[in-house]
């Protein structure tokens, strides 16, 4: 089966992200106002042949911890998604 | 005489300034590819400045899956001096090799200037001929400079001296200030700055020679 699953990777909690803070701080002037808080960071897309979707999110869950994401710094999440 | 690898990554581009400040200090100074999976009978290396793998998905994210960074890792367990400067540091973070990790700027700026460092220990192969206290300036260049760890890496930072160099003035957003850190048994070592444009007052400033200097003779010291 091909399973799609996005793979999201967002700074900890904790950690300054100098991008949203400026796309926060952006937003007024375009008047956006009520945006409380900005985090910027990544998506990927992958489309992977597994058994199950269990497996299919194990192994995206697996890439983006080892290559996808910095553990120091980043979080990474993976989830199904309908496929195209 | 020293012999001193330079390990060049697709990407990398201060590998022949490196390699040039090594031969002024009178060692010798070797390219070695990242598909090499040997480093050869070097006394040190150098991971240098640069974009390795076009810095895709994060600096040094990817350069760390390269061949050569598994013979890096064996030479770094075994005592030998490892040096990462500026994309070479964060490569070495990425592979483990040093604690933390580097971010953007703060201000998202690309920052190319002078900067005034304070020696902070001496206890590394790059930092062992200075003086604690000491000022040195050289430049920066650089957009994910800035020195990010958790609270308990800091804390081993700090007790083990391992903050080798700190800014005068914070120009990145570094936590405490931060411009390079050691391993713990000070024999990898990963600054922001780079020394190796720091080797004349002619080019505005020698200052990167003291700790090239202690670098390159750094194995002897070892063995």
């Amino acid at each position: 089966m091909n399973y799609s699953v996005v793979v999201e990777v967002t700074l900890r909690v904790g950690i300054a992200d100098p991008e949203g803070a400026t796309i926060e701080r952006a937003l007024p002037a375009l008047g956006f106002n009520g945006v409380r808080s900005v985090r910027a960071g990544k998506m990927f897309r992958f489309d992977i042949e597994a058994e199950s979707s269990d497996e299919a999110l194990t192994s995206a869950q697996s890439l983006a911890e080892r290559l996808l994401s910095n553990p120091v710094i980043e979080d990474a999440t993976a989830r199904l998604v309908e496929g195209r | 005489m020293a012999r001193i690898g330079v390990v060049v990554f697709p990407g990398s581009n201060c590998e022949y300034d490196a390699a040039r400040a090594v031969e002024e200090l009178g060692a010798s100074a070797e390219f070695i590819f990242h598909s090499s999976t040997s480093l050869g009978d070097v006394d040190g290396v150098i991971l240098p400045g640069g974009f390795a793998h076009g810095d895709y998905l994060r600096p040094g994210a990817l350069a760390r899956f390269s061949p050569v960074m598994d013979a890096v890792a064996a030479f770094a367990a075994e005592g030998g001096p490892v040096l990462g400067i500026c994309n070479g540091f964060q490569v070495l973070t990425e592979a483990g090799l040093l604690p933390g990790a580097l971010q953007k700027n703060r201000g998202l700026t690309f920052l190319c200037q002078p900067t005034t460092l304070v020696v902070s220990s001496t206890h590394s192969v790059l930092t062992r001929a200075a003086q604690v206290g000491a000022r040195l300036v050289v430049p920066i260049n650089h957009f994910s400079g800035a020195y990010t760890c958790d609270d308990t890496t800091y804390a081993s930072l700090v007790d083990h001296g391992q903050i080798v160099l700190r800014y005068q003035d914070n120009p990145n957003g570094s936590r405490d200030d931060i411009a390079g850190v050691a391993n713990e048994a000070g024999n990898v070592v990963g600054l922001m700055p780079h020394p190796e444009r720091a080797m004349s007052t002619l080019l505005g400033s020698a200052d990167g020679r003291v700790l090239l200097e202690g670098f390159v003779s750094a194995r002897e010291i070892v063995h």
